[in-house]
């Protein structure tokens, strides 16, 4: 294995007629790695935060995600208990721990089980790390607290938005990743509506192998 | 897979003559070429992300050697395995090995266009291991046997009556007074018979659309999300890259993804962008015990540095099949192997060989659509034209053509007598022509006239009035 490496890399540099870089290159390339230069960020996203997140519901809801504005994060078992009803399905879901501390018990008609999604789980409601307005996507991130199965196995994914937490540009979004001094997420999915396929005749389909529905609760306050 | 490309010729004159395919193709254009055109337009910025995507790579090309060991390094940092495989063999060896160390039986797998290049599925076939292709086109493929016509959309060459015929074919407890008329009924039947399969593998096999030095993670975009259950349900994911997908950062990553989807289906960004970077972390509730990457040379290193290195741009996007006059005539499959149109023109004859693939570099009326509507600025035209003289250098030329081009040589050598037999061609020519001003039938041209009438010639030689226009006074 070591000699194949050696093999391909070996004649990488005969094909670029040159031996290993010198040190001083190798010290200007690891440079660039380290620091997360930015190349062109398209103008759609110049503009204050009220506007973005505008552009992030604008953006989302063309991508086929519905969304509902709270005024606060105590509202969201309400909002997910009124979804549930509006869409016929039973009052059962699957949700991050790291969402635990909502006061679900408002609503005890509603069974949730914190833990990871399972085959026949049919709802599920994750946190979002942050939103992406340029292209209405979702940034999730996984970890002990928000496992990422909650994100594709359910028919309808509910995902939990702050409004402080939507974002311009990607790279705005990776950032906020990067200051949380915890290395890379073992995953990190960007989700822009809900699953979908082109595959027989060209004709859009929702609903491909992940959720049918993506249901953004975009909440304005912290409380 | 068996390269056929030698076939060309006759791939397309049966494929130009399949009813059912020619109806199938139709959906490009409404399909791809319209919805692409929308998107960009709404992307000022669109030209100069472009040059900046070209860039990036470029620069990736020239320093690859640091970048693939920057990040073989990162993945094994953060707990993942780095496999080199010089060869197709090289990698299906490594992924059976991964696969045998726990007794897998079945593999479920996303779409990868390096696995197809491989012939992945007929080998692990053949080691008694089931591999389940899960891209709802690729799995409606394997169905029938068949190998990808696109390398996006790989069931683009069939009809919704056709999938359903496979369908009933192969799913055996499928009821048979259910309908499957629709393109609804279709997938969600193929979503339940396939939820199955993801929940019982023990392996999950992806390709990866970047992979990124910075952090040691692998990139893979798709709609379906299948891909991304493909590799967090089993217990060990295998990633099959080939080299070239690298990018120094994940901004140069974010850059290029702006090209991507845009470029791919029209989306403004597909459904599921996913980083992946190791496996499973103490405490995580899921996601794969074993995260392994599978790095294919397959004959790539042996392009840089050379006219064939701009090809080693290539995102595989498939903007430039969607809008090639020869991919919308004649579809994929008579490409002859895994990657068609364009691309498929250029990097066909790299990977198999100038004798086997000939005459791909030929598919091409140079009309240039696929240059301009290639979002890593690839000179696909240029290099086709490259592989024609290499091909014309060979002696892998057909004798006609050769003598046609010494013939022509010859005159184009001796301008005045080039001139000479232009003028009495034409003479000729218009004067029998005269009476129906065009020909059914004309010696040495049956390739143009078994289908078309040629006009006979009018008036003077092109260059004869080049030469009366610049002598004209007031000019």
């Amino acid at each position: 294995m070591a000699d194949a490496k050696a093999q391909i890399i070996g004649q990488i540099r005969r094909a670029l007629k040159r031996d290993a870089l010198p040190p001083e290159k190798t010290a200007e390339l690891s440079a660039r790695l380290a620091t997360h230069h930015r190349n062109l960020i398209p103008d759609r996203v110049a503009r204050d935060h009220e506007a973005l997140v505008e552009l992030f519901v604008e953006m989302a809801g063309a991508a086929n995600a519905t969304i509902t504005r709270l005024d606060k994060l105590s509202d969201v078992p309400g909002a997910v208990a009124t979804l549930l009803a509006q869409e016929n399905l039973p009052a059962q879901i699957v949700a991050s721990p790291a969402l635990q501390d909502l006061p679900w018990d408002d609503r005890p008609v509603l069974t949730v089980r914190f833990d990871r999604a399972q085959g026949s789980d049919a709802v599920s409601v994750t946190p979002a790390f942050a939103a992406i307005a340029e292209t209405g996507t979702l940034m999730l991130v996984s970890g002990p607290d928000t496992p990422s199965t909650l994100n594709f196995l359910p028919d309808s994914h509910v995902v939990v938005v702050k409004s402080s937490d939507v974002v311009g540009p990607y790279e705005d979004a990776l950032d906020r990743m990067r200051a949380r001094n915890a290395g890379m997420p073992r995953t990190i999915n960007f989700v822009t509506g809900p699953s979908r396929t082109g595959d027989i005749e060209q004709t859009i389909q929702l609903g491909a192998h992940g959720p049918r529905r993506l249901h953004i609760l975009l909440v304005e306050g912290d409380g | 897979m068996l390269a056929t490309s030698h076939a060309f010729k006759a791939n397309a004159h049966d494929a130009l003559h399949d009813r059912v395919l020619q109806r199938a193709l139709l959906n490009l254009k409404s399909g791809f070429q319209d919805k692409r055109a929308q998107t960009v337009a709404r992307l000022p910025e669109w030209e100069a992300l472009r040059e900046r995507g070209r860039e990036i790579k470029n620069h990736t090309l020239a320093h690859l050697d640091f970048y693939l060991e920057a990040y073989a390094a990162k993945v094994e940092a953060q707990g993942g395995v780095v496999h080199w495989a010089r060869t197709g063999a090289d990698m299906r060896d490594i992924v059976l090995e991964i696969c045998r160390s726990v007794g897998a039986r079945t593999v479920t797998k996303g779409k990868s266009m390096i696995a197809e290049e491989v012939a992945l599925n007929e080998f692990l076939e053949e080691k008694g291991i089931a591999p389940i292709e899960t891209d709802l086109g690729e799995y409606i493929i394997q169905l029938r046997h068949e190998p990808p016509s696109h390398i996006i959309a790989p069931a683009v060459h069939l009809t919704k009556e056709q999938v359903a015929d496979s369908f009933r074919e192969h799913h055996t407890m499928l009821d048979a007074a259910r309908s499957l008329v629709e393109p609804r009924e279709l997938l969600d039947e193929a979503r339940a018979e396939l939820r199955e399969k993801f929940l019982a593998a023990d392996v999950g096999i992806t390709g990866a659309n970047f992979l990124v030095a910075e952090t040691g993670s692998s990139i893979i975009v798709t709609n379906e999300g299948n891909g991304d259950l493909t590799q967090l349900l089993p217990r060990i994911h295998i990633v099959l890259a080939s080299l070239e997908k690298i990018v120094p950062t994940l901004e140069d990553a974010t850059s290029i993804l702006r090209l991507l989807a845009r470029s791919a289906t029209g989306q403004e960004f597909s459904a599921y962008t996913t980083i992946s970077t190791g496996p499973k972390r103490p405490g995580d509730r899921d996601g794969p015990e074993q995260y392994h990457v599978v790095l294919l040379d397959n004959g790539r290193s042996n392009m840089v540095g050379t006219e064939f290195q701009d090809m080693l741009r290539c995102i595989r996007c498939g903007a430039c099949m969607n809008h090639c006059p020869v991919y919308s005539a004649v579809g994929g499959h008579a490409y002859g192997w895994v990657y068609p149109g364009p691309m498929g023109a250029v990097l066909t004859p790299t990977l198999v060989g100038i004798e086997e693939a000939g005459h791909l570099p030929n598919a091409s009326t140079f009309c240039g659509r696929c240059e301009a509507v290639c979002p890593m600025k690839i000179p696909l035209p240029k290099m086709m034209r490259h592989w024609r003289e290499r091909q014309f250098e060979r002696h892998l030329t057909p004798n006609a053509a050769r003598y046609g081009l010494a013939v022509w040589g010859f005159f184009a050598r001796r301008p005045a007598l080039y001139h000479l037999a232009a003028r009495a061609g034409a003479w000729l020519l218009g004067t029998l022509g005269r009476r129906r001003g065009r020909f059914a039938s004309l010696p040495l041209a049956s390739g143009w006239t078994n289908t078309r009438d040629m006009p006979a010639p009018q008036g003077a030689t092109f260059h004869a009035l080049w030469a009366a226009r610049r002598r004209a006074p007031g000019r």
